[in-house]
């Protein structure tokens, strides 16, 4: 058996959650940019099908309400570091698409000027301290991003109290450096939320194979002292109602919380996973929960049926139609774009402060600006 | 990311680089130096410590963290008192979690802080190897040029007595392999107070080297705030029969090779390198050009390392000036032993120096 099953149930009733109380216009611009994530991804396996986009490529369908119901719930300048299933939470913190797809074409006009790539998305103007290859890697980082904003908070006296989120995915809790960021975490009060996107796979290892006490992953966090829940992720509504009080809380307290966030990915690991370790019958009961159709159609439900009654079917298929367009133009934006000049960019943004007799072989330079900033 | 800024450092101009909001420092380093001689002698651990305090007092973003920095007082005595002038604020004692709190600082530096992290000792930082090589000299870059990493990470380097081969890294020969951060190995308490200061302004990660063996050494250090460039080797001894090229605590065993050849009548210059990246090779080669001869000494393992890198790039650049094949006296190449008659065996000494120089000189 492998992650748990589809079907796990929602916290709260209708009427009382947080996200009753947002408007209409919201709910849309989250099912927009959920929709945009799914489309974005089926373009982005395209392009790496014809060996545009190279290395390695991790999609992100089937676990968009994670990003976009985590992201809504705080604030744009708190602090957002991430692992190398990136795509989804840079497009969901604003970054232009077109911007991602070049990024992963290789390009000048990415966000890293083509230096970093599909696992590597980096977008300052955004608060985003990249994508990170390393498993487990980010989260010491997470924890330093929050020191530095209580840091800023507290003893610069010019900051206000913020939180920041670290995304990791269920193999990277089998990490030392995690373990190391938790301690570190509770101990220093340190305003980090460790978002465990847990889709039941590690590579091809399920779960149950790749950490103790799988169906207890809470009590990893509650042995350093962090508070620590169980989320259902496929269900935006759900993330938001739940982890926006959880945000406020560590905002408010200086503390760090620990969400075992759970999910599912549609696609294999990355793009050169044949999916031997998984049966078809076990996804497709996923897509049957699908969170985009389920937010969709509880938009259009009448409110008396309690959904919103703020969408309808020709509306939603426009929304999806000029999606389509959108991300299209970012696919046809990165293919004309042009590739970095190996003379201005290969030897440059290795230093702030590049010195003389650096390098054996040539000097470090300032380069391009970085089309984001 | 914070805005927050700090008054410049005397006689220093403020840089501006998107990467850093706030900009950075840097100073006049054409200014001329004060003066390596004088009464105001101090311990090396002292002059680090007078370093880090000069910055925390101008800039409230730099904050030194690691093991027994502040309630102990500094595992070496090097933080003693900090914490009772700067708070726990700002010295910050960590759990034995070298990944995490290296971690912490690459990040808090990604985010506008000045970080100084403390590896009680560098043999420590390999089980931070991935964080310290992987995230703080590669961030600029990865990310395109929009999160600079102005961390410095220091601490002991080199044998420190008997600790046997897991305590007595000399990690320069793993670490120089790495672009993206800037190196620092000073042989003296001058040279450790303003190569320190220009470590904790400059914008990128500085890996700063000291050594335990050399924490109580004494010598005259102004009481001034002074900043020694990064890239620029410092002719120590004057001598026209062979160039001797080191950095860190062998520079000394140099001095005392040098001063009894001098008694044969062998008169050698010393250059101390001061930092590893950058590499001031232009040193070596002027030096050269006068003697014709090197000796090489580097206090790291000899395969791949920074001596073989000095040598290579003399061959490349000053290959004609060379009457006599480039030596090179390194620790011997096997992990460092207990017992101290092999430890001594072990490591580079000014006998071993000096026979280096003779052989050049055949
Ligand atoms: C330290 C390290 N070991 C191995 C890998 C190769 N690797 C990349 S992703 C991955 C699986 C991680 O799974 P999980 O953390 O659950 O994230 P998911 O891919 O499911 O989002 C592995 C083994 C790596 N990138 N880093
Ligand atoms: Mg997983």
């Amino acid at each position: 058996m492998s992650q748990t099953s589809a079907k796990t149930p929602r916290a709260h009733t209708k009427g009382d959650r947080p996200s009753d109380a947002l408007p209409d216009k919201t709910l849309l611009k989250w099912l927009h940019d959920m929709q945009l994530i799914r489309e974005f991804e089926t373009r982005t396996m395209q392009a790496y099908q014809q060996a545009k986009i190279g290395g390695f490529c991790h999609i992100y369908s089937g676990q968009e309400a994670c990003a976009v119901g985590t992201i809504a719930a705080v604030e744009h300048d708190d602090p957002v570091i991430l692992a190398y299933r990136d795509h989804g939470h840079v497009l969901a913190r604003g970054m232009d698409p077109k911007v991602c797809m070049a990024e992963m074409f290789g390009r000048q006009a990415g966000c890293a000027k083509g230096k970093g790539g599909s696992m590597h998305m980096f977008d300052k103007p955004n608060w985003l301290f990249g994508g990170h290859g390393i498993v487990g890697a980010q989260t010491p980082l997470g924890a330093g991003l929050a020191f530095a904003a209580r840091y800023e908070w507290e003893v610069l006296e010019t900051g206000k109290k913020k939180v920041c989120l670290c995304y990791l995915g269920d193999g990277a809790i089998d990490q030392g450096a995690f373990h190391e960021a938790l301690n570190l975490a509770s101990l220093f009060g340190l305003p980090v939320i460790y978002v465990i996107e847990n889709n039941g796979y590690s590579m091809g290892t399920a779960i149950h194979r790749h950490t103790a006490n799988h169906d207890r992953l809470t009590m990893r966090g509650e042995s350093y002292g962090i508070k620590s829940v169980e989320i259902d992720g496929f269900d935006v509504l759900n993330v938001y109602d739940q982890f926006r009080p959880l945000a406020e809380e560590c905002r408010d307290l200086q503390r760090p919380a620990f969400v075992d966030l759970k999910t599912y990915r549609y696609m294999g690991h990355s793009m050169s996973d044949p999916q031997k370790y998984r049966t078809k019958e076990e996804v497709d009961e996923w897509k049957e929960r699908d969170s985009i159709a389920a937010l969709a159609s509880h938009l259009m439900r009448s409110k008396d049926d309690g959904g919103r009654a703020c969408l309808n079917e020709d509306e939603w298929k426009e929304m999806q139609r000029s999606i389509r367009e959108v991300v299209k133009e970012a696919v046809d934006f990165a293919e004309s774009a042009p590739a970095p000049d190996t003379e201005a960019e290969l030897y440059s943004d290795v230093f702030i402060n590049p010195l003389p007799q650096s390098s054996p072989i040539r000097d470090y330079i300032h380069g391009e600006k970085n089309p984001l900033l | 990311m914070t805005t927050a800024t700090a008054p410049l450092p005397p006689r220093a101009r403020l840089v501006e680089h998107p990467a850093l909001p706030g900009g950075y420092a840097v100073p006049d380093f054409d200014a001329e130096l004060p003066p390596r001689e004088g009464d105001r002698v101090i311990q090396f651990r002292e002059a680090l410590r007078e370093a880090m305090s000069e910055e925390m007092r101008r800039d409230p973003r730099v904050f030194l963290m690691g093991e027994e920095v502040a309630e102990y007082n500094g595992a070496y005595k090097v933080s003693q008192g900090m914490l009772d002038e700067f708070g726990p604020k700002r010295i910050i004692d960590t759990p034995i979690s070298e990944n995490g709190f290296a971690g912490l600082g690459i990040a808090a530096a990604m985010y506008g802080l000045r970080p100084i992290i403390e590896f009680m000792s560098w043999s420590f930082s390999l089980v931070a190897a991935d964080q310290i090589l992987n995230n703080a000299p590669k961030m600029l870059y990865m990310s395109g040029g929009q999160w600079g990493c102005p961390v410095v990470f220091r601490g002991n380097n080199g044998a420190g007595g008997q600790l046997g081969s897991t305590h007595s890294w000399c990690v320069e020969g793993l670490y120089a392999n790495v672009p993206g951060m800037k190196i620092a190995i000073p042989s003296n308490p001058y040279d450790a107070k303003g190569l320190l200061k220009t470590a904790i302004l400059d914008p990128d990660p500085v890996f700063f080297l000291e050594s335990e063996r050399m924490l109580g050494d004494k010598a005259h250090v102004p009481e001034e705030e002074y900043y020694i460039p990064f890239g620029r080797a410092r002719l120590a001894r004057e001598g026209d029969a062979c160039t001797l090229v080191s950095f860190g605590r062998p520079v000394n065993f140099c001095l005392e090779a040098a001063e009894a050849l001098a008694s044969d009548g062998v008169e050698c210059d010393v250059l101390d390198m001061r930092t590893v990246r950058p590499l001031d090779v232009e040193s070596v080669v002027r030096s050269l050009r006068r003697t014709n001869r090197v000796v090489v000494v580097d206090q790291s393992w000899p395969f791949g390392g920074v001596a073989s890198e000095v040598i290579a790039q003399i061959i490349e650049k000053a290959f004609d000036w060379l009457d006599a094949p480039p030596a090179r006296v390194n620790t011997d190449d096997l992990p460092t032993p207990y017992a101290k008659n092999m430890e001594a065996a072990y490591l580079p000494n000014p006998e071993k120096i000096a026979a280096a120089v003779k052989r050049t000189l055949r």
